[in-house]
């Protein structure tokens, strides 16, 4: 197998038969994808989603449809629900009501987050989240997309492919020289780096980042935003950021939660001048 | 194995695959002889008077302190490794100790102090038969599956509804703590068919050899170092492979590990499994070379002090438990002769200063380790 400089995911146009175990050392249906549904275009599909908290309402019949390939950003201030629904998308929190797709097919609220993940979404956290006590390399090669049930993990060795793809990762995060060091070790942003790199090591379709650029020095943000505008399109990416320079840079659309809803949604231009948008972020 | 160097790597943190160093293997073939060449020679056939004469005491003990290495071995595996600390450990190793006990009792055959066909404390408690749980138990191979599937058995049903359940951190602890005490009342009453209090002891023979002969105790001692080597290796393959790496991605940060694709609850079960069935290996062993087995090993204490080996030795190094083990067990012996009344304080005291002053414990001051 051949990458390119940005890994490309084993994508919908591949049905799911060309997927061999060959390819992805795969042996069964556990973690090959049943294919996601992308007929209709759309590849998360959110339906008056409701959850709350002890009464507080942090989701409110909010409903969001994101596109295959596309970079969508959502913005909105705190509270407004934003990674409430990255917790219900990634099976962590179950909704009170309402449906989750995963294209046409895939009900995401009977899925565990093992199962989810394993079906292509990948998340990162907004306090990134690495294995403290791997090297950067190791936490790649944990991430790595694989048949992750315990008794192929135990038997489980590197071959040359799955190294290539580690390399080609490092190169792409731009971590190679960090191989070896525990990831403990590494700065604010190379963590938030690395989990990005993990996210692409799973190989998934739809990229959940929370907060990704936070803490990171205005280098870093240029370079991350370079990274998701070559990774939208082969991937879909769903990125929660406050930092509205950032978002501006990166975004097809963006969508703004406020209590638990959908206020708005369109251009970065056309969200930027809606009344109600500029009410709620302005407080007046 | 994977050997992954393409970079111009320091040595240290680089370890994706790796069984141990050259030297380490040395120490291990050291162990081996002295083990298998060494003590058998001092103990049988030097004379007594000598002074290179090893007694039976010596053996009797140290094959009892390899049993506790092979407890706080697998102590570090779930604990050290995985990041679940297990306050019911005691209760494996005991009911493998059992299930080895049932064996030996059948095996007194008619020369119990009744001269019963029965273990003294049925007739004592006027039975007539055993009762069906004792069924094939004369069997040695079945006893010996026993030892297995017993602790194997409760640990993989008590394990998946816990982890199924998300149970963590302390609150396990606690759990498995409430599980070897209601384990120990249990096996206290006469009713239960395992001699109470008293539980098993008085045994003759073991597969037709007298219990008490040299030989046979050299048997035993060579048969537990053999275990704690061979658990040794096991544990370090375990360790250093894929899976090995999930395990203490699982202690380090489960909800990545959960979103990375891997489901705890069956990691977790796996290695948990495995160590109650190790520590029940270990208890088969305990029994035969110590002569007695009663519910008092199930007791919490125990259990804790399991735990207080492997935080002594260091924890996440698998060679530092087995130190940890023998240290304190070695001090044990010496102290509870000297001072009996102190030993409990001290041990209070010990757990205390290592967790302060050496959270890696012994093997952290030779290791780097991670």
């Amino acid at each position: 197998m051949h990458f390119s400089q940005v890994p490309l995911p084993e994508n919908s146009p591949i049905p799911d038969s060309q997927i061999s175990s060959k390819e992805t050392g795969i042996s069964d249906g556990h973690l090959v994808r049943p294919g996601v549904d992308l007929s209709h275009g759309g590849i998360l599909y959110l339906d008056s989603i409701s959850v709350s908290f002890d009464g507080f309402k942090a989701l409110n019949e909010l409903s969001l449809v994101v596109d295959a390939g596309e970079l969508r950003c959502v913005i909105g201030p705190n509270g407004a629900g934003k990674t409430t629904m990255m917790d219900v998308i990634t099976g962590k929190t179950r909704p009170d009501s309402g449906s989750a797709y995963f294209g046409q097919t895939i009900d995401l609220t009977e899925l565990t987050e093992p199962e989810i993940a394993g079906r292509g979404i990948g998340r990162k956290f907004q306090k990134p989240t690495v294995f403290e006590k791997h090297s950067v390399f190791e936490n790649l090669e944990l991430a790595r997309k694989a048949d992750k049930r315990v008794w192929p993990t135990l038997t489980a060795t590197l071959d040359s492919t799955a190294r290539d793809r580690i390399l080609t990762i490092l190169e792409t995060i731009q971590l190679a020289p960090e191989a070896s060091r525990l990831a403990g070790l590494l700065s604010h942003g190379q963590k938030q780096w690395l989990e990005i790199g993990m996210l692409l090591m799973q190989e998934p379709q739809v990229l959940l980042l929370d907060e990704p650029v936070a803490g990171m020095t205005d280098d870093e943000t240029m370079r991350s935003a370079e990274l998701f505008l070559t990774l939208a399109g082969d991937y879909t990416l769903v990125v929660v950021e406050h930092d509205m320079d950032f978002v501006a840079r990166i975004a097809d659309r963006v969508t703004v939660l406020h209590e638990g809803r959908v206020l708005a949604e369109g251009s970065m231009r056309s969200v930027q001048e809606n009344e109600q948008v500029i009410e709620v972020f302005l407080g007046r | 194995m994977l050997g992954f160097m393409p970079l111009a790597a320091p040595a240290g943190n680089f370890s994706l695959t790796r069984l141990w160093s050259g030297r380490l293997w040395g120490v291990l073939g050291a162990a081996a002889l002295v083990l298998f060449v060494v003590v058998p020679i001092g103990n049988l056939a030097v004379p007594d008077g000598s002074v290179f004469h090893i007694s039976d005491y010596a053996v009797t003990l140290a094959g009892k302190i390899m049993c506790y290495a092979i407890v706080a071995l697998a102590m570090d595996l779930i604990w050290g490794y995985t990041g679940i600390l297990s306050l019911g450990h005691g209760l494996f190793f005991a009911l493998g100790g059992y299930a080895m006990g049932m064996y030996l009792m059948r095996s007194i055959g008619l020369d119990g102090v009744y001269k019963s066909n029965l273990p003294d404390f049925m007739v004592f408690l006027d039975w007539k038969a055993y009762p069906w749980y004792w069924s094939f138990t004369q069997h040695f191979w079945y006893c010996a599956l026993l030892v297995v599937l017993v602790p194997g058995l409760l640990a993989l049903v008590f394990g998946f509804f816990a982890f199924r359940s998300r149970i963590k951190g302390v609150y396990f602890s606690i759990i498995t703590q409430a599980l070897t005490y209601a384990a120990m009342l249990l096996f206290f009453r006469n009713d239960t068919g395992f001699g109470g209090n008293n539980g098993f002891t008085d045994f003759k023979r073991i597969l037709g050899f007298p219990i008490t002969a040299p030989q046979t105790r050299m048997a035993l001692f060579m048969l537990t170092g053999a275990a704690l080597i061979g658990f040794l290796l096991l544990g370090r393959a375990i360790v250093s492979s894929k899976l090995g790496r999930v395990l203490t991605a699982i202690r380090d940060a489960e909800t990545r590990v959960m979103f990375s694709g891997y489901n705890p609850v069956y990691f977790k079960l796996f290695i948990w499994t495995l160590s109650a069935v190790i520590c029940g290996i270990a208890g088969a062993l305990y029994v035969p070379q110590v002569g007695i087995i009663n519910p008092s090993e199930m007791s919490p204490a125990n259990s804790i002090e399991i735990a207080i080996w492997t935080a002594v030795g260091g924890r996440g190094t698998l060679i530092g438990p087995v130190i940890g083990a023998a240290a304190v067990n070695l001090g044990k012996s010496w102290f509870t002769q000297a001072f009996p009344e102190y030993w409990l304080y001290l041990l209070g005291l010990l757990f205390i200063l290592v967790t302060l002053y050496l959270p890696r414990g012994i093997a952290g001051l030779w290791s780097k380790g991670r």
